[in-house]
Formats: C-alpha cells, sequence, structure tokens
C-alpha cells in the first residue's frame, strides 16, 4: 500500500514465504492503476528486471525473503554501483540454508554491511508495525531517489503478516531531483545516459567509490532515524530494532513498573546506524543490553558506537520455531543488568 | 552531392554509430555486427528512442560506440534488464547485445523467460564459439573437439554436453515471434545478416513480439587463426553445425509485452 501510494507502479518478484503477500497484493493492484506485475522467473531475474525499470527512470520495487535476497545480491551490488534507486522488502527467515520461515533478524550483517560484492551500502530500514511498513516504505523510496542508493526494508515473519491498526495518509512528494540520468532513448539530449557500473580508466573506479562512500557519509550525517525513550534517567538502555523492539517494548515497560531504569534506542535506520544516539546515551548509562532474533549481530554495532566506558551485553536465540523471545524472558535478561 | 566534387556520398558511418575506433581484435566480427545493428536503428530512424542493453563480455562496451542510450547489465541478465527498461519505456527500441557464454550459459535462464514471455525486445546473440574477453575458454556454442584454454584435448561431448543450438530452441517458444541464424563470414552473407537485424527490429518497431538474431561469428585471436582463416571456419565448421536460416518468423504475432 505504501508503494503504491509512493508512486510505485513497476513489480518484480518471486513466490517465496513469508513474503508472498507482496506479490499476491502488488499482481492485484498494479494492472488496474496502469502498472507492471512481473512474476519472473527466479530472484536473480527480478532484480535484474528492478535494475531496468529503475535504469528506465521509474518507482520500482522486488521483495523478497532471506534465500531469495541472497539470489538478488549480484544485481544489487550492480545497482549500488550504477547508483540506482529502487526499493527490496526482505520479510526474513531463519537460515542459514532453507533453515524455516519464523521471525528472524540473522539477516542483520547481510543487510547492513553489503551483502553483496565490491563494498558498497545500502540504505537499510526496520519497521516494527504495520504503521511503519507503511510509512517507512514511502520514506524508503524518497531517500533511495534522493541519495541513489537502493533502500532495503527489513522485516521480518511478525511485521510482515501480522494484522494491525494502520491510519493509511496522503502521501506527499518530497522536493527531489530530476532523474535525467535515465535512459529513455536519447531524444533531443546531446549527451547520452549510460547506466553502468565498469570504469576501466586510471583513476575512475576510485573516484567513482569516494564518491559513494561520500553519500553513505552523508547519510550519517543527515538521515539517521532511531526511537529513544526513557534515557535521560536510564542506567540501562535496552536497544532492539524491528519485531525484538516490540517483545522488549513490553519487557521495558514491566522494567519501569518495578522501579527499574531503563530506556530504549530502537534503530529505525540500520544504516546509516544511530551510533551518536549511543554515544550519547552512555555518557550517563553506563550499561546497555542488545536484544536480537539472532545469536549476536547489530552488538557488534552497538559496540562501536557506546562510549568508552559502557558495557555492552547481549541477549539473543538463533531463530528458528519456538524461539521467540517472550517478554517475560526478556524483563529477566534486563533485571540482570539493572536492579529496582 | 557535394557542390564542389559533384559526387554523392552513397556510404558512410551509421548516424547511430559514434565515430570513434573500436577496441576490438584484428579481423572480430563485433565491429560489423555492430555496424548492421545500427544501420537498423538507423533505417527505422528510431534512434532517438532506441536504448542499448550491453552484455558482460567484448561487447561490454557497446555504450562506447552506439550513439544510443545504454544499460550496462550484469552477465547473463540482459534480457531480464532490457524487460524491466521496456516495461517502463513501452515505445522505446530496446535492444540486447549478448555474447554465446553470456547468453547461453549463465544467462539461459533469462533469455527463456524474456522470450517465453514474448517480451517486445530485439535479442542479438553473437556466436563465436568461445568466451572472447576471459582468454578463450569453452564456451556452450563450443564445437565438439574443439580445443579451448579449458578443454585443452578438445570438447568432449561425453563429459562437457553439446554446442546449444539457441535459435532453434527460442524458435521452440510460443512467446518467439522472429528467430534467425546468419553469419558475417563473407559479403553475401553480410547482406543477408542486414537483412535479418532489420527484419529483427521490424517486429519490434510493430510491436510484434520477442526477435532474436543469432549471428555466428569469428574470434580469430581466441582461435589462433589470422582473420581470413577465421573466416573460413566460420564457413567450414560452425555453418554446418549451427545451420543458417530463419527457425521461426510469425509475422501474425501481435502485441507483445
Amino acid at each position: 500500500m505504501g508503494a503504491i501510494e509512493a508512486g510505485c507502479r513497476y513489480y518484480f518478484g518471486y513466490p517465496i514465504t513469508p513474503q508472498s503477500d507482496i506479490p499476491e497484493y502488488m499482481s492485484r493492484e498494479l494492472p488496474a492503476l496502469g502498472g507492471e506485475f512481473i512474476q519472473a522467473e527466479s530472484e536473480v531475474a527480478s532484480i535484474n528486471m528492478l535494475l531496468g525499470a529503475s535504469a528506465a527512470g521509474a518507482r520500482a520495487m522486488t521483495s523478497s525473503s532471506s534465500p531469495g535476497i541472497s539470489l538478488k545480491q549480484e544485481g544489487l551490488s550492480y545497482m549500488a554501483g550504477s547508483e540506482l534507486p529502487g526499493l527490496i522488502v526482505n520479510i526474513s527467515r531463519s537460515g542459514p540454508g532453507l533453515g524455516g520461515i519464523d521471525a528472524s533478524q540473522a539477516d542483520y550483517f547481510q543487510s547492513v554491511k553489503g551483502g553483496g560484492h565490491g563494498g558498497y551500502r545500502l540504505i537499510v530500514l526496520a519497521p516494527h508495525s504495520v504503521q511503519e511498513m507503511y510509512d517507512l516504505t514511502m520514506l524508503a523510496f524518497d531517500l533511495s531517489d534522493r541519495y541513489r542508493i537502493p533502500a532495503l526494508l527489513l522485516g521480518d515473519s511478525v511485521v510482515g503478516q501480522m494484522k494491525e491498526a494502520l491510519i493509511p495518509h496522503d502521501y506527499t512528494a518530497p522536493e527531489l531531483p530530476e532523474k535525467g540520468w535515465a535512459v529513455s532513448g536519447k531524444g533531443s539530449r546531446e549527451k547520452l545516459n549510460v547506466v553502468k557500473s565498469l570504469y576501466l580508466g586510471d583513476g575512475e573506479l576510485e573516484a567513482h567509490n569516494w564518491r559513494l562512500h561520500r553519500k553513505y557519509a552523508q547519510l550519517q550525517e543527515s538521515e539517521v532515524r532511531f526511537e529513544g525513550t526513557g534515557l535521560e534517567d536510564a542506567e540501562l538502555v535496552v536497544t532492539a530494532f524491528g519485531s525484538a523492539a516490540r517483545i522488549a517494548k513490553t519487557a521495558i515497560r514491566m522494567a519501569r513498573e518495578t522501579g527499574r531504569k531503563v530506556g530504549l534506542i530502537r534503530p529505525i535506520t540500520l544504516f546509516p546506524f544511530p551510533e551518536a544516539a549511543f554515544r550519547g546515551a552512555t555518557e550517563t548509562a553506563k550499561k546497555v543490553l542488545c536484544i536480537e532474533l539472532n545469536a549476536g549481530q547489530m552488538v557488534e554495532d552497538v559496540r562501536l558506537s557506546v562510549g568508552r566506558d559502557a558495557e555492552v551485553f547481549f541477549y539473543g536465540r538463533p531463530p528458528g520455531a519456538g524461539s521467540l523471545p517472550t517478554p517475560e524472558e526478556l524483563f529477566t535478561q534486563i533485571c540482570k543488568y539493572c536492579e529496582a | 552531392m557535394n557542390m564542389t566534387t559533384g559526387m554523392t556520398k552513397v556510404f558512410d558511418r551509421p548516424l547511430s554509430l559514434q565515430d570513434v575506433q573500436t577496441h576490438f581484435c584484428p579481423g572480430c566480427h563485433h565491429g560489423t555486427i555492430h555496424r548492421l545493428v545500427a544501420e537498423a536503428i538507423d533505417h527505422f530512424a528510431v534512434q532517438n528512442r532506441t536504448i542499448g542493453v550491453a552484455s558482460v563480455g567484448c561487447s561490454v562496451f557497446l555504450y562506447g560506440y552506439f550513439d544510443v542510450d545504454v544499460v550496462e547489465a550484469p552477465h547473463g541478465r540482459a534480457p531480464a534488464v532490457a524487460t524491466g527498461v521496456k516495461r517502463v519505456r513501452k515505445d522505446g527500441i530496446v535492444f540486447t547485445y549478448q555474447g554465446d557464454g553470456d547468453l547461453a550459459a549463465i544467462g539461459t535462464s533469462e533469455i527463456i523467460h524474456a522470450a517465453n514471455r514474448g517480451e517486445a525486445l530485439t535479442v542479438i546473440f553473437v556466436n563465436n564459439t568461445t568466451y572472447g574477453m576471459t582468454g578463450g575458454q569453452m564456451a556452450p556454442t563450443t564445437l565438439p573437439g574443439q580445443k579451448t584454454v579449458t578443454s585443452p584435448y578438445g570438447r568432449n561431448t561425453q563429459t562437457d554436453g553439446y554446442p546449444i543450438r539457441m535459435a532453434e530452441l527460442l524458435a521452440g517458444l510460443e512467446g518467439t515471434a522472429y528467430s534467425v541464424r546468419v553469419a558475417v563470414n563473407n559479403p553475401k552473407n553480410v547482406l543477408q545478416a542486414g537483412k535479418a537485424i532489420k527484419k529483427a527490429f521490424e517486429y519490434q518497431v510493430q510491436n510484434r513480439g520477442f526477435s532474436f538474431v543469432e549471428v555466428l561469428s569469428a574470434c580469430p585471436t581466441n582461435w589462433g587463426m589470422n582473420p581470413l582463416k577465421a573466416n573460413e571456419r566460420v564457413g567450414d565448421e560452425m555453418i554446418p553445425y549451427f545451420q543458417l536460416g530463419t527457425f521461426k518468423e510469425d509475422a501474425a504475432k501481435q502485441g507483445g509485452n
């Protein structure tokens, strides 16, 4: 819904649980809007159709789940190298390999550290509610177009399949740069438009990479988003993203009700990572508990971000059937590091 | 007509080619095929709405030679990229230009399904029985017994399988409107190839679905032959296995995607 309201009229995908609701919805809605839906022969083909549609200047998207996202990495690297915008949704599953379809955050590394070859970054957004799935989809298109960097929405089967109240709203397009670089046929243009990632000339590729990295630095400067609550008096900062943050919020409420001074940092952008928020919060709170639906991934970025004398603890379980932690379980963990 | 000399210019560089030197090896047929494609684009006066999709291999430098907009695709994925481009730019004339490793090995899935969907694309498939850019390795089209750097004892069909005849294979798909194999090893064949490439573009200009031209071509460098010998090999060894001809011509087909 968010994608369609943000003007996306092109969807390319391949069925995989637990995200098939997205292609099903798009196949129903897009034709009536004059858009195009293609059920591609593979994840590899669908990311490359997205590459083509984006090169032609359209707002377009694909979606998949973990093993399918692995297949898309080649195309993602090319899109990153060719500075093409576009939305990729990962409603991730547990792994490695075929794994399972349970709620999982085991794709954090793959999402924020590049994923494919060549040393690039994606804009990575982590919704923790149906409302955010909708709102962040719109934001993802805007950021992606503004910076010409592919955007990845990272969810799991909890946020991907739950039913929850949603307040729809009109999409207001921000002022975005014209896509003067898109291929359209040269028309009356003097200069050809070429979308490519091959740079063989002396110094060309280094300059190209520095340009990309300046954009990543600018994202870090201007586009960090996070939810911070209870940080003013917090002795312990709990951090979690996506569906883990939903469970953590209940656990934090239980902690507050028992007089424990616990705050929350919920990264909404996983890249750019809210480094400054952690630095700021750990000026006073000296303990951080990172909770993830995996065996410890985001915690590495948390450790790099906190103040020098802050201690970072981790609680998480490798995902799989029956391994989603309960609020009580997380409350017990909080109690280990924060007394009433 | 030139008013000073009184002579008329009857042969010139096609408008759709840039006025630059190519990097291709002596005797390579890419230059000839580039020219034939450019002539077809000029013939239908569609240069301003043509978008090329380059593949990986010697032909990746398409954007340096054609005077049209170009997207560079990952290895084998040009038909998928072109699908995305064409679905957005429906009035565009979109062509891919792919070698045999690209199209008939790593990109087999993408080409078959683009053809099967009947995408209104034109695909130029250059078959020289080897991977040119990476140094002459065995390709899916390498002939039985042919020695390459990865088939040093000759292609053994018992272990390496058989050369794939793509033009026939794609002709078997309902979505394909036009599938043809041509060669550019002598003037007669070059003229035939030019006609076939024009027809392939005509299919797209008239929105009559997926068109495919396989062009048998020489790679003298990796074959270890001089250009004349290489031309002879196209006629003596390739054409007997990869027969020239039109394998599908569905002029009644209407409305590709």
